[in-house]
């Protein structure tokens, strides 16, 4: 069965991919063609994992010469391709309603084809070649899509750092994959893993990987183009780069590091976790500071790929000295950290989308009161934000719940350096949780309630019956995922068993809904009991308090000390809100600087308060090379301007050098 | 089990009654160590009873959310404290949560009540929304530091397990309990508000931290928020003594004088620890807000000492 599976696969895809030349403003059609594409993937891929099969490949002689075009479908490949093919299934629903919105069609649509079909390509690329062809493909189709509103000019900066962190990405992970081949005289994915390598080698290849799959998928400190691209694309399309593409980052590290790797090295994990630390607790600070509603979300995205890459770090830890099932657990926490965090990115960046699209706003200093007026992407925007900040009944509460068990499983490692490591990620990573919570508070409580800060945000209507349905999608995987974690567990169980060699659940056909509990050295957690309990609880108060208390109320100004103010701008702003947690960690972080600008007080003027923060990673790390390379690239200007006869002169020099080289090196 | 499950609802409207009681001691001891004569200790009582009666004003700006905030507070805070073993260890429910997400019920509770205080649109509610929000950001930490720390001692996050482990004595003195300890004790403070963190006392702008963010609320509303907020006390109260001091506590199953003495011991051990919670209160004066980091800058340290104890040695 799997060999159709496959198959059908690549056929709808030459099928899907077929239609970029009709693409133009048809765009209901094409959207309804992306979701039949990605409901047909989502199926394969849920089929694949439930029936537990084992893996099919399938070649072409297409591709690289002598070696051809490898594809295949496992479990680690089938759950990725849900990951995908559920947000892209979503985000192409919401375009059915976004599109009548926007204009331009043309700019989006044919790229959106090619993105949505690259990026379930590189999952089912089986061979080097065709995995780095689509890998690039994807990362092009992206940025044409970031470039569609080219003439805003932050957009022109996005892209352009894009497109240069992009590259640097594909150069990596081409050296990474050819360092593989080279000793397996392979470039099939099936062959390259089974050759002993040398340390240090592997080493490189490590580093390399992490540079490609790290810059993809944001992980400090290659994290600087993620905020600037991911909220310059369209909602939906920011959804699926901030949601699902960073995944395909995750998968193809995973892939390289765990699979392609024939052994990992003890100090690769303490790197990634403590990248992957730093990472959380930066990206939700940054996040904390920011009052573009979507530049604010992209960093988020930070922050959830560090806390899957903690996952990954420890999986791998626990992997290299021999503890299969802790490392089974955390492997387990990372994808399904992976997957919750593909379903409420989804879900909030497409109500950002559709707060964008009735108010003309993404600016959080301008709106409030939305509450009232969106009350349907009010309600699907606060169950995203309680589950993207881990608080129980939600999912992402399971997959948090889930790593800090992983962490307590890390006394008996052996390493001292794990051992003080350890810890302070766990700490980091509460953190990290704690300030996205307060981030989401910040984010809810400024647009969605108060009083309305602008005109548009006043008159601001609900959005269309399309994306309102693909919200609500969103936010019932959201509460189902949390309540019945059994069935993420059970899906991922074929995966695990693939990557860590064991299974901390066990699986057993009982295990698919009862017990409902998650069960780790008998800590458990059971959300199915805790909503129930809710739900008792929460019956009996309002009928006690129902009985008990005078039902009578009234509506009543808001106190104001008597100081009636009616403008809406006194208000707390997000700027200020954040600002007990920027003293706190501004100084540190970002070098703030605050200035109050207090006009003489005989003079009446408004009082101004200006604050700057500088990303010190974009200083110190990125500012030094983009000047040296214009100092080098001015100093060999004089190239650009010679005769004939010179440039002769070179190519001559040039070969003659080349030549020397190799004679000298054969 | 039918026994069982009277139990565990025993214990939920147990903790809903004796909570105004806990305030009660603490105001009480307060006074009396100010040679004042204070309220009686079951004003809290009657100060609810008025509240459940009295109208309910809403701002003319609040939306659905300020009015559910109150139920989903007021739910969140009983369970979680219902989930702590009080009394008696394995309870009908213990295993449905662990000592990480009793902890995270508490904190969707926050999210929601700080949701609601920005759903007015006044600076009040803001105001306190962003301290509380600072103060937990720093809080969690220390926190689930002095979670991995019982954790690590006892091999497990389920209260009722841990609790029995340390009744066994298998864990004996060390030191890094001891840490988890002060460090619970700091945490406890600061998240329920108390001297020197907030002042529930007051209604000064300057300090205010929890008062801001339920300033609009009144009449049956903030009763159910007032009740929330006891029950946060007594569940604190109730964690320090289930981990540090659960002598005298029964478990599941053994015989109804275990269950009198450990419900006796535990109505002690609450008494005892609201009593000095109030005199530990008018020792210290409240601090400036920009010294709370501080303040929960030691408690982390603490924990996060006891934690690495641990993973250095066994025995520590």
């Amino acid at each position: 069965m799997n060999e159709y599976l496959l198959k059908g696969l690549l056929f709808i895809f030459i099928f899907y991919i077929s239609f970029v030349v009709l693409a133009k403003n048809n765009f209901r059609f094409i959207y309804w063609l992306s979701v039949c594409y990605s409901g047909f993937g989502l199926l394969c891929s849920l089929s694949f994992l439930l029936s537990g099969q084992s893996s099919q490949s399938i070649s072409f002689p297409l591709g690289l010469p002598t070696t051809g075009a490898h594809f295949k479908i496992d479990a680690l490949a089938s759950f990725f391709l849900l990951i995908v093919n559920l947000g892209s299934f979503v985000s192409s629903f919401y375009g059915i309603g976004y599109g009548s919105h926007t204009s331009e069609q043309s700019r989006t649509l044919p790229f959106y084809i090619i993105f949505l079909g690259s990026m379930n390509m590189v999952l089912l690329a089986a061979d080097a070649f065709s995995f780095l062809f689509f890998w690039e493909l994807m990362s092009l189709s992206s940025w044409a899509l970031v470039m569609s509103s080219h003439q805003h000019k932050e957009t022109a900066e996005a892209g352009f750092i894009y497109i240069l962190m992009a590259s640097l990405g594909t150069f990596a992970l081409l050296f990474a994959l050819s360092l593989i081949a080279a000793p397996s005289k392979s470039y099939c994915f099936d062959q390259m893993g089974k050759v002993s390598m040398d340390g240090k080698l592997a080493s490189l290849i490590f580093l390399l990987a992490l540079l490609g799959a790290g810059s993809k998928a944001g992980l400090i400190p290659l994290h600087v183009w993620l905020p600037k691209a991911h909220p310059a694309a369209p909602s939906h399309v920011s959804a699926l780069m901030s949601g699902v593409m960073t995944k395909v980052a995750v998968y193809g590290f995973i892939r390289i590091v765990f699979e392609l790797l024939p052994s990992q090295e003890k100090w690769w994990s303490i790197l990634i976790l403590i990248i992957a630390g730093i990472s959380t607790v930066v990206g939700v600070l940054y996040a904390l500071m920011q009052h573009d509603i979507k530049r604010l979300l992209a960093y988020h995205t930070i922050e959830n790929i560090g806390i899957v890459f903690i996952g990954i770090g420890l999986s791998m830890a626990f992997k290299i000295y021999g503890m299969t099932a802790a490392s089974a657990l955390a492997m387990t926490a990372a994808l399904f950290h992976a997957l919750n965090h593909s379903i409420f990115k989804n879900l909030l960046f497409l109500g950002s989308g559709a707060i964008q699209s009735a108010t003309d706003q993404r600016d959080m200093e301008k709106l409030g009161g939305l509450i009232l007026n969106m009350p349907h992407t009010a309600f699907t925007f606060l169950i995203g934000s309680v589950a993207i900040s881990a608080l129980p009944p939600l999912n992402g509460f399971v997959s948090e719940w889930l790593l800090m068990q992983s962490i307590l499983q890390s006394p008996q490692l052996p390493s001292w350096g794990m051992k003080f490591l350890v810890p302070s990620v766990g700490a980091f990573l509460a953190l990290s949780a704690a300030l996205a919570a307060s981030c989401f508070i910040k984010v809810y409580g400024i647009t969605f309630l108060g009083r309305p800060r602008s005109m548009q945000s006043t008159v601001a209507s609900e959005t269309d019956r399309w994306s309102v349905l693909a919200m609500y999608a969103l936010a019932f995987l959201c509460i189902i995922f949390g309540i019945f974690p059994r069935l993420v567990i059970h899906l991922l169980g074929p995966v695990v068993r693939a990557i860590a060699a064991t299974h901390y659940f066990p699986l057993s056909a009982k295990s698919f809904f009862m017990p409902l509990s998650l069960v780790v050295d008998q800590n458990a957690y059971n959300g199915f009991v805790l909503v129930l309990l809710l739900g008792i609880f929460l019956f009996f108060i309002l009928i006690s308090v129902k009985w008990l208390s005078s039902n009578q109320f009234r509506r009543t100004p808001i106190w104001d000390c008597g100081y009636p103010e009616k403008s809406p701008d006194c208000q707390y702003t997000a700027n200020s809100f954040a600002q007990p947690i920027r003293k706190v960690f501004g100084p540190f972080l970002f070098a703030t600087k605050e200035k109050v600008v207090c006009s003489e007080p005989w003079y009446p003027k408004a009082a101004k308060m200006i604050v700057k923060l500088h990303d010190q990673i974009w200083e110190y790390l990125y500012k030094p090379v983009a000047m040296a390379i214009d100092r080098i690239s001015e100093k060999i200007n004089f190239l650009q301007f010679l005769t004939v006869r010179r440039y002769l002169v070179l190519v001559f020099l040039t070969l003659v050098s080349l030549l020397g080289c190799l004679a000298f090196l054969l | 089990m039918i026994k069982n499950l009277v139990f565990q609802c025993f214990d939920a409207f147990f903790l809903l009654a004796l909570s105004p009681l806990v305030i009660g001691i603490i105001r009480k001891t307060k006074a009396r160590f100010l040679l004042k004569q204070g309220p009686s200790l079951l004003q809290p009582y009657y100060d609810l009873m008025k509240l459940f009666r009295k109208e309910v004003t809403l701002p003319d700006s609040a939306s659905w959310l300020f009015k559910a905030t109150p139920y989903v507070v007021f739910t969140f805070s009983w369970l979680a404290a219902s989930l702590v073993p009080t009394f008696s260890t394995n309870l009908l429910f213990s295993k449905t949560a662990d000592l990480i997400a009793i902890v995270a019920l508490l904190g969707t509770a926050r999210f929601f009540l700080s949701l609601a205080a920005l759903d007015a649109g006044t600076s009040f509610g803001g105001l306190g929304s962003s301290r509380e929000s600072l103060i937990a950001s720093l809080a969690e930490p220390a926190m689930i530091m002095i979670i991995f720390t019982i954790a690590l001692v006892a091999k497990s996050t389920d209260l009722s397990a841990i609790s029995t482990f340390m009744i066994s004595g298998q864990a004996g003195l060390r030191v890094s309990l001891w840490l988890a300890l002060a460090s619970l004790v700091l945490v406890a403070i600061a998240e329920n508000g108390r001297i020197p963190v907030d002042n529930p006392a007051t209604h000064l702008e300057l300090t205010m931290i929890h008062e801001a963010m339920i300033l609009e609320y009144s009449g049956k509303y903030l009763a159910l928020l007032e009740v929330a907020s006891q029950l946060k006390i007594v569940l604190y109260l109730s964690l320090v003594a289930a981990v540090f001091f659960p002598f005298g506590m029964s478990t599941m199953g053994s015989g109804i004088s275990s269950f009198f003495i450990g419900l006796f011991t535990y109505i002690a051990k609450i008494g005892l620890g609201a009593s000095m919670l109030g005199f530990f209160e008018i020792l210290v004066a409240k601090m400036r807000l920009f010294k709370i980091p501080n303040f929960l800058g030691a408690a982390f340290m603490l924990a996060l000492l006891a934690t690495v104890l641990l993973f250095v040695s066994r025995s520590l």
